[in-house]
């Protein structure tokens, strides 16, 4: 269960090897968390991170789980949740692809958006309807300052994230008063694995910093979360800018 | 019987989760509800006064117990009462003080039932002289997992186990009371100021003997050479002839008419409840309560429960809630009560609603939570950042202190510290596991705590 400050006891990781997730699942394990589950492609990468967060003192499990196959999605989640009540599902996975290739190469881009979207809806709808039999737990999903408005730089990541991010609130929306939580998390540039490589934006952050704001979001029971906050007005402007003047900003 | 699906919340409303809600309106209908409340099990729920997690049951069932609220017989000479669980202490004293009795332990409020206070084992400033709420418990009828009604007395192991055992060994139908006698309606009440902490734990300590009730607020906020300054109010129950001959109630000595403001409104900004806003009002506080007073009427709504006087008092803290923080420390652990209260002062916790009380002797319910000596109970907003690293500080240092925190209060405590704070937890969970084994009863509480 949760305590007062929305800590969880068991988490449940979908994309166990994403860096934001780790980070989230160290922070979470320094305070209350003692049962994680790692669902990912069976990895050596998968394994290492499990053992990383069992040298944290948590009980740490591995669930074979991918995303581009949501047919199994119902199988692998059953498993985890028949064990024990789940308190925080963290839906993580995610790919950024590479825009410019993917746009010469449409089934490059598609995997993108079955992985972002279609993946995290099958993998959303299951987790919820088990935390909602459960009558509790949060639901805190990895979207990106990205779909808040789609970008030439990057549009095909941003617009799969766009609708992860609309599915999220929409399932947060249904699910009120279940006793369920959704939480969208909105982080802008990390520096990680994924962006590595990669032109730094402004208002950069760091895995680390999205877990802080995922402990405070989980304690206030926000809906949505900014990382930075500032971003939360950033983007706010930028979504309110005539497209003549958003496609010349050099973004 | 009705059932809804709603969200569920102790009176800190943290942690929200959601249950069926089951108001049985006959012992039949409770029996049914247990029988068929489904995998997730249920657990019994009175007013909702418990701070935390310990009425609420994620996914399964909650008994809403005071749809049975009959009070069936009183003996007004002998002074005992059978009444259905769900009846409340607010009830019971309308009912009794016109006949010249008083419930023998009120917390501090009077919107608890009577099943509720056995089930958390209830003290108040009465317990270095009557000890807890089950001390009066003559039997109980307790309800349980097998769908039974079983009468329960005292010095059995199910007496013991039930008698602070949050619910989770089933639900108190009736439970026959033993009640204090009393004269009047109103309070006799001494009021002095200590001036820190050490002049308040050496005026406990003298003179708590002399008084039926005994409780002295604290002020957390103050600092230096101040720290622990408090207010002790202490008192009995007037006798007739303390009222004044002219006065009417001299002729209604017994009236019962609590007075209430308006409820607190349902939506309240965040940080009404600052450093600054609560370091005002203690120091007004602290500075109006008379150096020293003696023999002052009060209502016993507003020796007891003040708070009582605004319904939905739990609102001010804004919609994150609050956390009440309660433990107990022996005596002879007074230096453990120093560091604590010093390091809750130099946290700067704005916490208006902090009470120290010496406790008297233990009763034997398993995870009751009185033991002599020294408890702190204290209010913080939930919002605070890094309250939940600090709490657990705190605990590290009662239980190293051999002390305890109280599960009726509780909403966060680390899994890990339980057994060491209470010693029968192991009897307590073999004769759940024995009475119960499919967990009929399971509350949040007990899934946190693994209880």
């Amino acid at each position: 269960m949760k305590d007062a400050f929305g800590i969880p006891q068991s988490l449940l990781v979908l994309g166990g090897t994403s860096e934001i997730a780790l980070a989230t699942a160290r922070r979470l394990i320094a305070r209350r968390t003692r049962t994680v589950w790692l669902a990912g492609r069976p990895t050596p990468a998968l394994e290492a991170a499990a053992s990383e967060l069992r040298a944290l003192g948590a009980d740490v499990r591995t669930v074979a789980f991918d995303a581009l196959d949501p047919d199994s999605h119902e199988v692998a989640l059953g498993k985890v949740f028949a064990e024990g009540d789940i308190d925080m599902a963290l839906l993580a996975f995610g790919i950024l692809g590479d825009q410019a290739h993917d746009e010469r190469d449409p089934a490059g881009a598609v995997r993108v958006a079955q992985t972002n979207y279609t993946g995290a809806v099958s993998a959303g709808l299951v987790t919820a309807s088990a935390l909602q039999a459960q009558g509790h737990g949060s639901l805190v999903v990895l979207s990106s300052v990205a779909g808040e408005r789609a970008r030439r730089a990057n549009f095909i990541y941003g617009s799969s994230k766009a609708g992860l991010d609309a599915f999220a609130q929409g399932l947060g929306d249904a699910l009120h008063g279940t006793g369920v939580h959704v939480m969208v998390v909105r982080p802008g540039f990390v520096r990680s694995k994924m962006t590595a490589g990669l032109p730094q934006a402004p208002w950069a952050t760091t895995p680390e910093a999205v877990a802080t704001a995922v402990e405070l979001g989980l304690r206030r029971r926000s809906e949505a979360v900014w990382v930075p906050g500032l971003l939360r007005v950033v983007m706010s402007a930028l979504r309110h800018m005539p497209r003549t003047v958003f496609r010349r900003l050099p973004l | 019987m009705s059932a809804d699906i709603v969200s569920v919340t102790g009176w800190g409303r943290t942690a929200p989760t959601a249950a069926r809600l089951i108001r049985p309106r006959t012992y039949e209908e409770a029996a049914a509800a247990v029988r068929n409340c489904g995998a997730r099990g249920g657990i019994p729920r009175g007013l909702g006064r418990a701070y935390g997690d310990a009425a609420q049951n994620a996914g399964g069932a909650v008994f809403d117990m005071t749809g049975l609220d009959r009070v069936h017989v009183i003996d007004a000479g002998s002074g005992i009462v059978l009444c259905d669980a769900g009846v409340s202490l607010h009830r019971l004293m309308e009912v009794l003080l016109p006949l010249g009795w008083f419930v023998p332990v009120t917390p501090g409020t009077r919107y608890v039932t009577v099943g509720g206070a056995i089930g958390a084992d209830i003290h108040g400033r009465n317990h270095h002289v009557s000890g807890s709420f089950s001390r009066h418990v003559l039997s109980l009828e307790l309800l349980t997992a097998d769908g039974e009604v079983r009468t329960v007395g005292r010095g059995t192991p199910l007496f013991d186990a039930t008698t602070g055992g949050m619910g989770l060994t089933g639900v108190i139908l009736t439970a026959t009371v033993q009640l204090q006698r009393v004269e009047t309606s109103l309070m006799s009440v001494d009021t002095e100021r200590a001036r820190d902490l050490d002049d308040l734990m050496a005026r406990l300590t003298a003179t708590d003997h002399r008084y039926r009730y005994s409780v002295a607020w604290i002020d957390l906020l103050a600092r230096g050479t101040a720290t622990g300054r408090a207010v002790l109010t202490r008192g009995d129950h007037a006798p007739l002839e303390a009222l004044p001959n002219v006065a009417r109630a001299r002729r209604r000595p017994l009236a019962f008419r609590p007075a209430r403001l308006p409820a607190a409104p349902a939506f309240l900004p965040e940080g009404l409840l600052s450093r600054t806003t609560v370091g005002l009002f203690n120091e007004l506080w602290y500075r109006k309560a008379p150096r020293a007073r003696t023999g002052e009427l009060q209502r016993i709504s507003t020796f007891f429960h003040p708070l009582d006087g605004v319904p939905h008092w739990n609102r001010i803290y804004g919609r994150h809630g609050f956390v009440q923080y309660q433990f107990v420390v022996g005596h002879g652990q007074e230096d453990a009560v120093r560091r604590i209260v010093r390091r809750i002062s130099e946290r700067r916790c704005p916490s208006f609603l902090a009470v120290l009380k010496r406790f008297g002797d233990a009763d034997p319910g398993w995870l009751s939570f009185p033991v002599p000596g020294w408890t702190l109970a204290l209010d913080i907003p939930a919002g605070l950042p890094g309250l939940g690293a600090f709490l657990d500080e705190l605990d590290e240092e009662v239980a190293s202190a051999g002390g305890r925190v109280y599960l009726a209060k509780d909403s966060r405590l680390r899994p890990e510290l339980l057994a060491a704070m209470y010693p029968r937890l192991d009897d307590f969970r073999a004769l759940r596991a024995e009475l119960d084994p499919r967990a009929v009863f399971t509350s949040d509480l007990s899934r946190r705590l693994a209880l």
